[in-house]
């Protein structure tokens, strides 16, 4: 196989490994809490790759077969995109607590430890 | 609908689940545009190469700028670093839709723990400082007085790994 048609793969791989680290040096613990990243991305994948599997179907874009390794999920969509929609998502989600680490700013699902002290006598 | 307005639809769409059905309200946390200014910079750079590389084609019926044959502009006919800008609709709204997700996961109580942090610098750091005073504090006054700070900080930070699950 050419190496051209890594191109796109190797991107995802950058993307990926590029954002993979803060989970060890910024402990962002997202790959640890696995569970939760699943039901993260379930619903935002599902939609976007509809939406995009019909964008391909209707000629909004296409993706350049020399430049994908050539597996294609329902006879349409390339296997990066695919890969696509769970890789970006997740270094949204890698970036968004590696801000958290750093400078500990709430972002809404912390613990309610005040209503909790307040309750209890 | 074009790509155009169908990426317009689709950031009203990730600001209102944020907002009102997730109830979220990530859009109004510093942190969170802190956060999607780093995946910004990264998607130019990225989706940058793919598009210059003509990975992606796009047709000039769907989108403000065109479709070049040759290497598409890095900046003009509605692209920025050679990408079409609604392309950056796309990614925002991926990126808004996806944390708007995992913060509500993480409210319902599904692993909220543990928790992101320290970065493994402080811990490295805090662990110095220990050392640094275990060593100076048996002779000197000022070492003994400097010592109490120093491990304070050390279990809270290098600690937290553990003691949060």
């Amino acid at each position: 196989m050419e190496l051209e048609r890594l191109t796109y793969l190797g991107v995802l791989l950058f993307i990926f490994v590029g954002s993979a680290w803060l989970e060890i040096a910024l402990r962002t613990r997202v790959l640890r809490r696995w569970k939760r990243l699943l039901l993260a991305l379930a619903i935002p994948f599902t939609l976007f790759v509809i939406w995009d599997i019909w964008a391909i179907a209707t000629g909004h874009w296409s993706i350049d077969p020399d430049r994908t390794v050539g597996l294609k999920a329902f006879g349409i969509i390339p296997v990066e995109e695919l890969i696509f929609f769970v890789v970006v998502p997740l270094a949204s989600i890698l970036s968004l607590e590696a801000v958290r680490s750093v400078r500990g700013w709430p972002l809404g699902d912390e613990a309610p430890v005040d209503s909790a002290g307040g309750d209890a006598r | 609908m074009t790509y155009t307005q169908i990426g317009i639809a689709v950031v009203i769409a990730a600001i209102v689940t944020d907002v009102f059905i997730l109830r979220t309200r990530l859009v109004t946390r510093k942190g969170f545009w802190v956060s999607y200014a780093i995946v910004l910079f990264f998607q130019l750079l990225t989706n940058g190469v793919l598009t210059r590389l003509q990975v992606f084609r796009y047709s000039d019926d769907v989108i403000v700028g065109y479709q070049p044959d040759a290497a598409p502009p890095f900046i003009g006919s509605g692209r920025i670093a050679f990408q079409p800008f609604e392309d950056l609709l796309m990614g925002f709204a991926l990126c808004l839709l996806t944390c708007a997700f995992w913060i509500y996961w993480g409210r319902r109580g599904v692993q909220r723990t543990p928790t992101a942090g320290p970065p493994i610098w402080r811990t490295w750091a805090a662990q110095r400082h220990a050392r640094a005073s275990a060593g100076s504090g048996g002779t000197a006054s000022s070492g003994s007085v400097a010592a109490p700070g120093s491990p304070s900080t050390d279990p809270s930070g290098a600690g937290d790994g553990e003691a949060t699950t």
